[in-house]
């Protein structure tokens, strides 16, 4: 352990070696005060030795406190989560109250529940039709076209508004034209699409494309913007070029912001891509729940609704969950434990 | 290689600021930041730049880290001239600069990275680093998990990783308390001694500045000049004990005396103007009322 503080000295890119290794010893001492008091009575200990260790051992610093307190905070939280689980379902549970209620008893006020199939029925609907070839491809074809118009406005949306704010000319150059765009609301762009795309297939793929796209790049710009100027320079000083820069400093930096811009994005393009179905589609869950109102199929219709939100919880849950894993930092992040 | 550039550094780190001027905006609104400044730092040298608020002094050192060009005049490192930012020259901010989605060590070795240095090589030298620092044991955590003591405890030896010739540092300990702050100078003399490495450092504090300079220039209010250059004679390596003696206090008494009347330089036309809505209340045609 004594050699240790030692070899500290001797790592040093640039000590000067004829420096005297005493001040290395003493500097070591006043550090101490914010670790633990172990390290300190080794630091002070130690034999001023000029002796080749190219790296410290790593110390292992006793984690018994961190667990401690970790367990502590976990049996707290758990009392937290079973009040929140119930109420959880208190909540879900209600909404089926409701509708079982409505359904059973076929409520006429304003609101006419005569139509609506009962849960049991819809049940039924997915047990028997539900998994049929039929219903699981149009789910296939909805993820499909999903996945391609969000991938395709990721793959844009996130260089372009990187870019975008990063520099002011290709803000200048690419602002008025995203300002013009941006408020046509994607569904607006149905019939124009049809006519600009050779088959439905790409039609709809642009239209979900759109939705997905203008979260994505806004979002990416204000991250951008956001990132504290300050880490700029010191990414400057530490000799980073403007490549670099921006793959080590602004990416990493924004990228909070780019995955709110995602999971936004997300949620813009489902609801985008079941009105594109609905009008001009083919297959897909949109037009899986349309299909069933033009035949009068009202059980299917339910079902089509609750498949669209299950697919798009699902979606959502994942851009969270990748989030999370690419942003580990932000659990420590000022108000980033929620 | 290591041995090489500590060897090259004992003659190197020297800067020189000539009849520096920044002037910021146009015409009308024209500030003159700094004026006139002529001043050195000879290589190993610690020296302090203090001055009042607003007087030019983060300007001075954003000069000769290259992040502001001066309108007049030249700042040159080893005879050459600063023109853009470089690993030459580490600089720790006021504010914590660490990059939130590195870890410590990650931090440490960003500067190696960014110079093309293996992995193993750049482990090595921010391990040693933060061993240093007396953070080694916390190299896996993020910044948002430490307290700002550590921080800029990291954020010193990330500006040294690099090996630079000169560290620029602009009020690195005004975030922290006193009591951390007594600790940070004691820590930050140690490794300059151990580094020999030139420092330009900027404060507002003055035993801060006595207790860790070589010399210490004085800056007027603003348009910044500088107003005194003062050699602080005390004996190395400082301890806390010195900041009791007679010639420690004396040095401040000199030093404050100079500063209070920059100060009262500094604020003098904010009191005019503002006359009894100084006090931080809004006065319209209506009166005080105004604001409710």
């Amino acid at each position: 352990m004594g050699s240790m503080a030692s070899a500290k000295i001797v790592a040093l890119p640039m000590v000067d070696k004829h420096s005297d290794p005493e001040p290395a010893v003493a500097a070591v001492k006043p550090v101490a005060v914010e670790v633990s008091a172990a390290e300190t009575a080794t630091s002070a200990n130690a034999p001023i030795a000029a002796s080749e260790f190219p790296v410290p051992e790593p110390e292992v610093v006793p984690r018994v406190s961190l667990t401690q307190v970790l367990r502590n905070l976990l049996a707290k939280v758990t009392r937290d989560r079973i009040i929140t689980a119930a109420l959880a379902c208190i909540s879900i549970g209600a909404l089926f109250l409701f509708w079982y209620l409505g359904t059973k008893y076929r409520f006429e006020f304003y609101i006419r529940f005569k139509n609506v199939p009962t849960p049991y029925e819809v049940y039924q609907q997915l047990t028997q039709v539900g998994l049929s070839n039929k219903y699981l491809f149009n789910i296939a074809i909805s993820v499909r076209r999903i996945l391609m118009g969000f991938f395709i406005a990721m793959a844009i949306g996130v260089p372009l508004g990187l870019a975008i704010g990063k520099y002011q000319r290709v803000r200048d150059l690419f602002m008025p034209v995203v300002e013009v765009l941006r408020p046509i609301p994607a569904i607006a762009w149905v019939p124009m699409s049809i006519m600009l795309w050779p088959n439905n297939e790409a039609s709809i793929v642009y239209i979900t494309f759109i939705g997905a796209f203008f979260p994505i790049l806004l979002n990416t710009i204000h991250g951008v913007h956001s990132l504290d100027g300050v880490l700029i320079r010191a990414a400057r000083c530490l000799g980073a070029s403007e490549f670099r820069l921006f793959l080590n400093v602004i990416l990493p930096g924004s990228l909070p912001h780019i995955f709110t811009g995602l999971a936004v994005g997300m949620g813009v393009a489902w609801v985008s891509l079941i009105a594109a179905e609905m009008i001009s589609g083919q297959f897909g869950v949109g037009y899986f729940t349309w299909e069933a109102y033009s035949l009068v199929d009202y059980p299917a219709i339910v079902l089509g609704m609750i498949t669209i939100g299950f697919l798009g919880l699902a979606c959502s849950g994942i851009i969270r969950m990748v989030g999370s894993l690419l942003m580990p930092w932000l659990a420590f992040a000022p108000g980033g434990k929620r | 290689m290591t041995m090489a550039v500590a060897e090259a550094q004992t003659n190197k780190g020297f800067i020189d600021v000539r009849d520096l001027g920044v002037t910021f905006g146009a015409n009308d609104n024209k500030v003159v930041a700094v004026e006139n400044v002529s001043l050195n730092v000879q290589p190993g040298e610690f020296v302090s730049l203090i001055g009042p608020s607003g007087c030019g002094k983060s300007t001075l050192l954003s000069i000769v880290a290259g992040f502001v060009k001066p309108t007049l005049g030249e700042a040159k490192l080893d005879g050459k001239a600063i023109t853009k930012p470089g690993s030459d020259r580490g600089v720790v901010f006021q504010q914590y600069s660490l990059f939130p989605w590195l870890s410590v060590r990650k931090n440490v070795e960003f500067g190696l990275k960014m110079a093309g240095v293996d992995q193993s090589k750049r482990n090595t030298t921010a391990r040693a680093l933060l061993d240093l620092a007396g953070l080694l044991s916390f190299e896996n955590h993020y910044p948002d998990q430490l307290s700002g003591g550590m921080k800029q405890r990291i954020g010193i030896v990330r500006a040294l990783a690099t090996s630079p010739q000169v560290l620029l540092m602009d009020e690195p300990f005004g975030a922290l308390d006193t009591q951390t702050r007594v600790v940070m100078q004691e820590i930050l003399t140690n490794i300059w001694q151990q580094f020999k490495i030139s420092v330009l450092f900027i404060t507002h504090d003055i035993e801060e500045s006595i207790f860790l300079s070589d010399r210490i220039y004085v800056m007027t209010a603003r348009p910044g000049r500088i107003k005194a250059e003062i050699k602080v004679p005390l004996p190395r390596p400082r301890r806390a004990e010195m900041t009791d003696t007679p010639e420690f206090m004396n040095l401040v008494q000199e030093l404050k005396g100079l500063i209070r009347e920059e100060s009262l330089a500094a604020m003098a036309p904010e009191i005019k103007d503002r006359g009894l809505s100084g006090f931080g209340m809004k006065v319209g045609p209506k009166g005080v009322g105004e604001i409710f």
